[in-house]
């Protein structure tokens, strides 16, 4: 009996949003026993992948507990009733310690929980952890957490060398990945969500800027930030998404129309829709599993009915040059209120008057990365440069956008590889900024058009590394996203999970 | 455009973040490679382009003038407002003392 | 006036000044967060997680703000910009959560207008000039720093933080003192009609940043200082006439005027720089990424401008060209949006007692209130917000002077008791036997008494000495406690000297 216990919990983990939810609404376990499963696997990797910087049981167990309780006195239950979650560190969470990974913001216990975690609660959600992530988001491989880094649960084989889940997300992508949560929130502002889904082989949503609440999350970008699910497939995410989104008054860039049910909405049948291939994404010396993956993503699509076209997004090769204006920019001045003043850490050295004070507490408190975009948003920005670099950026980010409207004329949505490449080991990019910054170079220009863009899962490359193949849509049409989603995911047949090393 | 050990600390000085003389001497190299990769935008024709303002076409929503009518964005908190700060006393944040 | 000239060591020179109004929005709530704005409440209780910058908050614009600031730019004629955006100045300082503030610079809210000054309200013939308003635009107001608390720490009040502001900047168009002076009284004044801003300057309601430079008359602009949170008119006029002559003392010792930011002590009524503030002004403003630019529909503006009231140049006229007031009465009057508010609900409440028309009535209302009632509201150290004597009970009063029941002098024993008693004015002449005495035979007698005690001065009346005439007037209403008649008594003195 008590290894049929055992047995069943570990089965749990294996289980996503769409099956617990059922089960737990069936009756075929109890939410509770789904969290206990899941903080166990969250306990036993802890040590190894450093997925979290605080981990939550106790949150875990009594939303189980409250849905256990819900389902027993009859009343209905939420979209992610007894599902527990991990929770991006960028999301405020009333009571438990929120960091964005920067040692700034150690001890910062918000007063107030953002609004798309109290969505996910209130939809029956519970919290297992705050999620790792590079330091306030910025990053593509997790390396500049102030918390260590996250260790990704894939291996090249039988090779241990430490890989990179991803980034910004990439607490959340191992975590689901390594099967110690069913899914996770993610943010992303330029490929945060869909880059480490695809380096960990698993599902990540953007959805069109605006579904969901940015109040309460901390700010990197603000015109380029979105939350959105990362999870095991398609139609968790769909389901996850549901519950994110949805308009908040309290946000002035909120979107104030009615969340469709997208997960209802699912239909592979791509008969009738167009695919784009822009052929400007076809890169000089694009990697060969890269290109094979997304010649298998086109042959899918045009298996699935849909008709395949070739088009053009003239501007694309300054997507990342605008993004690296705009981003740090923006992330200059939603930095400058961690000053040691209201909250957060403050270093004050002897006899340090209060400006002396600023620029110690912010030099011990954010890491490398950070003080890079922050000084080169500062310079965009200055007296003498504003126009000519972000200016025009915002002219050029004008222009990215306005390609995308003109092949949506003829496209219904748009096929891309997610990554350059699959996961890479640990540090080997961290000494040249502008190559790491080349990892979003096939997910920032959606970002900076407010486009909903998908990875999923495409495969694994010779090394044995998952690929993800990247969905582009019209804005608010995260349906047909989820949809060519879908169908990719119905061929691609993705079953490749990490060994558990740990 | 790029920056010298003079410009990047002044940069820091503005971006109020304390660099040393090392880090200054490694962060040039950096950001003069970071700059000179964004330059290429220059060489975009942005003719009668009007920079973006929206990311997806949306209006501002106004509120109504009313006190404390979402306790998330209300007053009357000041004890979650002070909690975490680093200095808090009688009711105040506290600084390090400014002469103006 | 305008020809203000400081007389230096080598010659003339002019000065040039511009002011940059910060006129705090009359709202209830802050500009992009659900705190109070009140005046004077507990340290850090009006601070909403926004206010205090907490991670992840956003701003959300409080319409009365917009509103306010458009009906503020319609009343100075100005152009109300359809479309506009916030930005984000950016720089540290502990009394901003943000490290920013957000304001308008690129696309302000409102544009061009003006505003007309009266160079001198006591003289006509001086005339009127204009001063150009730049732009109005809206942004949020900072928190307050306490420095005499404690021995090393400032303490942080962030009440005020995200207060809305209208910031109202004029051009470099006036000359002197007395022209920054008559425009902060202006613009007050047109703030306080619109009812934009309470323009309290003592609470902080309203300050300016004082722009001053100098020149050779008629020479190129020099360089200018501009002077903080000045909070009163007449510490502007002090701070213009003490940072001119500065700048001239400097100039003609063979200095530079250094562009910098100045504070005024109006302990001493000088100008010294700011310390706090010497940092390089960079503010590297942008578009606020938090924000969409604001567009304005058509029936928003033609509400703001149905919602008008007359304004106080319009106001000024109607009282001397339709109700015929004399034009100090109607510059008295107009002054302040209360006291014109108080004089029209007298007017409309004499017109209704006496059964005449408004105008008919406005002149003695305006001179009893200019004269009478100010005048002892004065002696008691009251102003007319807090008079004991309202509107109505003051309508009354004059009823009983038009319609002959009790004389003006009467009146004015009659109102000292309103005062006191808080009585109505009939109550008190009923209950004081203050009635005017119109019985002939009465004011007969009495007259009869005053010639006879006075036969020596009716011959000499009779002889040719008709300045006399006022002093049997005087006799006799003395003789009657003053509640002859004085029409009465007039008649039957001419008739009984002959």
């Amino acid at each position: 009996m008590r290894n049929h216990r055992f047995e069943l919990m570990t089965d749990l983990t294996e289980l996503g949003v769409a099956a617990l939810r059922d089960g737990v609404a069936g009756g075929a376990f109890t939410a509770t026993e789904v969290a206990q499963a899941f903080n166990a696997a969250v306990e036993a990797a802890q040590g190894a992948l450093n997925a979290f910087i605080v981990t939550t049981p106790d949150a875990a167990l009594a939303a189980a507990a409250k849905v256990d309780a819900m389902r027993a006195a009859g009343q209905p239950l939420g979209k992610m009733a007894g599902v527990p979650i991990g929770m991006k560190d960028l999301f405020a969470t009333k009571g438990v310690q929120t960091t964005a990974a920067s040692k700034i913001l150690e001890g910062f216990v918000p007063p107030y929980e953002s609004t798309v975690s109290q969505k996910l609660w209130d939809a029956g959600a519970g919290m297992l952890g705050k999620l790792n992530l590079d330091q306030f988001a910025m990053g593509s491989s997790n390396e500049t957490s102030g918390f260590g880094k996250v260790i990704s649960p894939w291996r090249k084989g039988d090779d241990t060398t430490p890989l990179a889940p991803g980034g910004s997300s990439g607490g959340s992508s191992a975590a689901v990945a390594a099967r110690i949560a069913p899914a996770a929130t993610g943010t992303d502002t330029g490929g945060s969500i869909r880059q480490p889904a695809a380096f960990t082989g698993i599902s990540g949503i953007k959805p069109t800027y605006g579904r969901c609440s940015r109040w309460g999350v901390v700010a990197f970008a603000s015109s380029l930030d979105q939350a959105g699910p990362m999870a095991r497939d398609v139609r968790d995410c769909a389901i996850m998404l549901e519950a994110m989104a949805g308009f908040d008054p309290k946000d002035s860039t909120s979107l104030d129309l009615p969340v469709p049910a997208w997960e209802a909405g699912l239909n592979a049948d791509l008969r009738g829709k167009k695919v784009g291939i822009p052929r400007e994404y076809r890169v000089d010396g694009l990697d060969a599993d890269v290109a094979k993956s997304w010649d298998d993503g086109i042959a899918w699509l045009k298996d699935a009915g849909a008709e395949i076209v070739d088009i053009s997004l003239p501007h694309t090769k300054y997507a990342l040059p605008t993004y690296y204006i705009i981003a740090p920019a923006e992330a200059s001045s939603n930095l400058a209120r961690y000053d040691g003043v209201r909250y957060g850490l403050r270093d004050l050295p002897e006899g340090a008057n209060l400006q002396e004070m600023y620029a110690a507490t912010r030099a011990a408190g954010f890491g490398d990365e950070v003080k890079r975009r922050i000084l080169i948003g500062t310079y965009v920005l200055s007296a003498g440069f504003y126009d000519a670099y972000y200016t025009q950026a915002q002219k050029v980010r004008a222009l990215i956008s306005q390609d995308f409207m003109k092949a949506f004329e003829t496209v219904d949505v748009i096929l891309t590889p997610t990554a350059p490449s699959a996961a890479f080991p640990l540090g080997q990019k961290s000494t040249d900024p502008v190559e790491m910054y080349l990892n979003d170079v096939f997910s920032v220009p959606a970002s900076l058009a407010g486009l909903p863009a998908m990875s999923v899962p495409a495969g694994l490359s010779r090394d044995g590394l998952p690929l993800g193949l990247h969905v582009i849509g019209r804005p608010l049409d995260e349906q047909g996203v989820l949809n060519a989603s879908l169908a990719l995911e119905q061929r691609a047949q993705f079953s490749a999970k990490p060994g558990k090393w740990w | 455009m790029s920056v010298n050990t003079a410009d990047v600390a002044k940069i820091a000085s503005l971006a109020r973040i304390k660099v040393s003389e090392a880090q200054l001497e490694a962060m040039v190299p950096e950001l003069n490679g970071i700059l000179a990769w964004v330059e290429q935008l220059g060489e975009v024709d942005v003719t009668g382009v009007t920079p973006m303002t929206a990311v997806i076409p949306n209006t501002l929503r106004l509120r109504d003038d009313v006190v404390n009518a979402d306790p998330l964005t209300g007053g009357d908190i000041r004890d979650a407002v002070l909690a975490n700060a680093p200095v808090a006393e009688h009711g105040f944040f506290g600084v390090p003392k400014v002469i103006e | 006036m305008s020809s203000y000239r400081i007389q230096g060591a080598t010659g003339e020179w002019e000065v040039v000044i511009g002011l940059e109004v910060h006129a705090q929005i009359t709202t209830q709530a802050k500009l992009f967060s659900g705190s109070a704005t009140a005046f004077g409440a507990e340290p850090n209780t009006q601070v909403s997680l926004v206010d205090a910058a907490m991670p992840g908050m956003l701003p959300v614009p409080n319409r009365e703000c917009i509103r306010q600031a458009v009906r503020t730019g319609m009343a100075i004629d100005a152009q109300i910009n359809k479309w506009s955006r916030f930005d984000r100045k950016n720089y540290f300082y502990a009394d901003l959560p943000q490290g920013y503030q957000i304001s308008q610079l690129y696309h302000p809210l409102v544009g061009e207008g003006q505003i007309e000054i009266v160079l001198d309200e006591k003289n006509p013939e001086a005339g009127t000039k204009v001063i150009g308003i730049e732009r109005i635009h809206v942004e949020q107001d900072a928190g307050k720093l306490m420095h005499d608390q404690h021995p090393t720490m400032s303490y942080v009040d962030l009440n005020r933080s995200g207060v809305a502001l209208m910031e109202i900047v004029s051009r470099p168009d006036m000359r002197s003192p007395a022209e920054a002076g008559a425009y902060l009284t202006k613009l007050r004044q047109i703030l306080r009609y619109v009812g934009s801003c309470d323009g309290n300057m003592d609470q902080g309601s309203m300050r300016a940043d004082v722009n001053v430079s100098v020149r050779r008359p008629g020479e190129e602009f020099g360089t200018r200082t501009e002077t903080k949170n000045v909070n009163s008119v007449r510490f502007v006029m002090a701070a213009i006439e003490h940072e001119a002559s500065r700048q001239v003392d400097v100039l003609e010792a063979g200095g530079k005027i250094v562009q910098e930011t100045r504070l005024f002590d109006p302990g001493t009524g000088t100008t010294r720089s700011m310390r706090s503030k010497e940092d390089a002004h960079d503010y590297r403003y942008f578009p606020d990424p938090d924000l969409l630019p604001l567009e304005l529909s058509d029936a928003f503006l033609e509400e703001c401008r149905a919602s008008l009231p007359e304004l106080p140049d319009a106001k000024r006229a109607r009282y001397t060209e339709t109700l015929g007031l004399s034009a100090y009465n109607a510059a008295v009057l107009t002054a302040d949006v209360d006291t014109a508010a108080w004089f029209e609900t007298l007017i409309t409440a004499s017109a209704a007692k006496q059964g005449k028309d408004e105008a008919a009535v406005a002149k003695q209302a305006a001179n009893w209130l200019t004269s009478e009632l100010f005048g002892a509201l004065n002696k008691l150290g009251k102003g007319l917000e807090d008079s004991p004597v309202s509107p109505e009970a003051a309508a009354e009063l004059l009823s009983l002077v038009g319609d002959g029941t009790i004389s003006g002098s009467i009146a004015k024993q009659v109102l000292e008791k309103m005062l006191e008693t808080g009585d109505g004015a009939a109550a008190i002449v009923e209950r004081e036997g203050l009635k005017q005495t119109t019985d002939t035979g009465a004011i007969e007698a009495a007259v009869d008494a005053v010639l006879a005690a006075n036969a020596d001065k009716v011959e000499q009346y009779r002889g040719g000495k008709e300045a006399l005439f006022g002093f049997f007037v005087g006799q006799t209403m003395k003789a009657m406690a003053g509640k002859g008649n004085p029409q009465l008594v007039n008649q039957v003195l001419k008739a009984k000297l002959g």
